[in-house]
């Protein structure tokens, strides 16, 4: 049985992209106050639109768009229900993922198999083939990188700056927030279009750079286990990372182990990703100090101007 | 100027006629979406809707298919409805329902070639031992570990589907089976069978269940302190916990009865219709029972209704696939917009649409 740690490390962040983006943008929607269930049917959404336009247009930018796009297009579903229209947030998410996947499935047939152009590493060859960190560090596609530097700057714009305060506040009380003359249903539905095109963006990651094909219902739960790493981060940015990367590690370690036919039943690989995010949920949740002090006040609570 | 002025009360007339207009706008929208597809949307709203159940050619085959799809929806929607009620979100009963076949197919097959009349309601036990099981582990983690459950019980499922691979094609593989993925067949055993009852009506075991699961919890939510309970937690849970009512167990027993009825539903599913366990023999019963629920208003004698509703569309769906060359995911798309029109038009139950400026209080 032969694994070697570098290949597995720059495995796990490959594996660990798509879930991070899905999670650092429901996070940003969750700390408005919003709960969105629907983040698996963005993602095959993203998935499937960027494997489209990454076959009809040969270009991996357009690719890129057209994921955020779709994830983002359906994500004003959600937030007309919700923000307008008031409807439960959970009914409401649940409603997106299933009409998602079924969507995703209706757009995506004929195209299974069909070829897709490379994406190009952007950095030059020289650095990504130094011993150990060229690999690990340099290796990486630009969406990876993106997604790293998008948690550095959510951080940011939510701990540093005055529209970050202003997001958390309407996150903690609507009606204080409204209050002060913030535009709580605006806010929230930039939020969660944010949280649509980054969910989006990892949907067509998997589809054009991972797997390199569309297969229905190829995000396979990722969606959901970015929502409990939202709840296993405390809703804080740093931690979503090393969650992601902690998932991407048993993801990637599981696939090598059925490679390599150890002695494990291999049900029990495939559903080690599963179960260890529950055990890990758990963990985080039954610390009762831990579990509540970051989890946005208002989250999932309907907003009605007039009451 | 359109204001939206809160109700003190849902409105009765908007909570029956919403899931109505709900059916219409998606049949128009349903429409727009069969059109882009290049299918006469007139045509593809008979072929769904009518032809299943009138049309001389097909009504004699599709007829009876509606009870067979309708029961398992019913049964499962049914047990998500006491708990959505009451705020607890099982949203794993598609792991639930595989785990009950699982359950249920194993027990069977434990005492294969036994032909015992006793092994089918051992199975159905099996089947209902299996659902409790597998809901329990997001209801105990909820109590003891305060764990969301909507995450834990949908994680599951896919543990539950891995579960059932493994059984399709190593515990459970037929060993007559020429080395082919899947388990002997059920539903062509005497004794692990569960078999159309009245020919020709597509009733079986399951079908009889479902019914009898509708008028329980009809009785349940209004006649007995438990729906009492399950009601009052949903619409004010400090209200409840102040009466007394003790959220733990209703956690536990919501998740439960969801969890069985879901499991009961499988195993019946796979003794009958579907007749052995195959890799995907769970045909996505437990998602589409989400919608059954909200779209019957989480009511037992609404989701009847609504259950008929869905497993209508299913069968009409394959028809248009044969008649029109639909693809097949197109249905799964009109039954997710569906309930996005019904989450809609809830608006209009709860809030009263008012025109022009809000007067000065």
């Amino acid at each position: 049985m032969i694994i070697d740690p570098v290949t597995l490390i720059v495995a796990l962040i490959t594996v660990a992209t798509p879930v991070l983006l899905a999670a650092i943008g429901e996070l940003v929607v969750e700390k408005s106050g919003v709960l969105n269930l629907g983040v698996e049917g963005m993602m095959i959404m993203g998935a499937v639109c960027g494997f489209i336009a990454a076959h009809e247009s040969g270009s991996p930018t357009l690719a890129f768009v057209a994921g955020m796009a779709g994830g983002a297009a359906l994500s004003v579903i959600f937030a007309v229900l919700t923000q307008l229209l008031m409807a439960n947030q959970v009914a409401s998410g649940l409603a997106l993922t299933l009409f998602g996947l079924g969507l995703a499935a209706l757009l995506g047939v004929g195209y299974p198999g069909q070829p897709i152009p490379d994406v190009a590493k952007p950095l030059p060859e020289a650095i990504r083939e130094i011993e150990v960190i060229g690999p690990i560090l340099f290796s990486h596609d630009l969406v990876t990188y993106l997604a790293i530097a998008l948690v550095v700057a959510v951080w940011l714009v939510l701990t540093r700056t005055r529209a970050g305060l202003i997001l958390r506040a309407v996150g903690e009380s609507h009606d204080a927030a409204h209050a002060l003359g913030y535009k709580v249903v605006r806010i929230r539905f930039l939020a969660i279009l944010f949280g649509g095109a980054c969910a989006g963006l990892g949907g067509a990651f998997l589809s054009v750079i991972r797997v390199e094909n569309w297969v229905e219902g190829m995000t396979a739960g990722a969606g959901w286990i970015a929502l409990a790493l939202v709840v296993f981060a405390s809703w804080k940015p740093w931690r979503v990372l090393l969650g992601a990367w902690l998932f991407g590690g048993i993801a990637a370690l599981q696939l090598r182990l059925q490679a390599a036919e150890v002695g494990v039943p291999v049900a029990l690989l495939d559903a080690s990703p599963y179960l260890v995010t529950i055990v890990v949920l758990v963990v985080i949740s039954s610390d009762r100090r831990r579990a509540s002090m970051n989890a946005p006040a208002a989250l999932g609570r309907i907003f009605h101007a007039s009451s | 100027m359109i204001r939206l002025e809160k109700r003190p009360q849902p409105s009765r007339g908007w909570v029956i006629g919403g899931p109505i207009l709900a059916v219409a706008l998606t049949m128009v929208a349903g429409g727009v979406m069969f059109a882009l597809l290049g299918s006469d949307p007139v045509e593809a709203m008979r072929i769904i809707f009518w032809d299943p159940l009138f049309s001389e050619r097909f009504a004699s085959y599709s007829r009876p298919q509606l009870l067979v799809k309708a029961g398992p929806l019913i049964l499962i929607a049914v047990g998500l409805s006491l708990g959505f009620r009451a705020g607890i979100w099982n949203i794993g009963a598609e792991g639930q329902y595989i785990v009950g076949a699982l359950f249920g197919a194993a027990f069977g097959l434990a005492f294969y070639p036994s032909e015992s009349a006793l092994i089918f309601p051992g199975m159905v036990l099996a089947g209902l031992l299996g659902g409790v099981l597998w809901a329990m582990i997001p209801a105990l983690l909820k109590v003891y570990a305060r764990t969301n459950e909507i995450l834990v019980s949908l994680l599951l499922v896919y543990v539950a589907e891995a579960m059932l691979a493994s059984a399709a094609t190593g515990w459970l593989r037929n060993p007559e089976g020429s080395g082919f993925p899947g388990s002997r067949n059920l539903s062509r055993h005497p004794g692990t069978d569960n078999p159309e009852l009245i020919a020709g009506t597509g009733m079986h075991w399951g079908v009889l269940a479902a019914f009898v699961a509708v008028i329980a919890a009809y009785v349940l939510m209004q006649r007995h302190v438990l729906g009492y309970q399950i009601r009052l937690s949903g619409e004010a849970p400090r209200a409840a916990r102040f009466g007394g009512v003790n959220p733990a167990r209703l956690v536990l027993l919501c998740m439960g009865i969801s969890g069985a009825l879901a499991g009961a539903a499988g195993l019946f599913e796979v003794s009958g219709p579907a007749g052995q366990i195959t890799i995907d023999f769970n045909a996505g019963y437990g998602f589409t029972a989400i919608i059954v629920a909200f779209l019957g208003r989480l009511n037992p004698l609404g989701i009847l209704l609504a259950g008929l509703l869905l497993a209508l569309t299913f069968i009409g769906g394959e028809l248009a696939q044969l008649m029109l060359g639909l693809p097949a995911p197109s249905i799964q798309a009109f039954q997710g917009m569906l309930l996005f029109f019904l989450l809609a038009i809830d608006v209009l139950a709860n809030y009263r649409v008012k025109w022009g400026r809000e007067a000065a209080a």
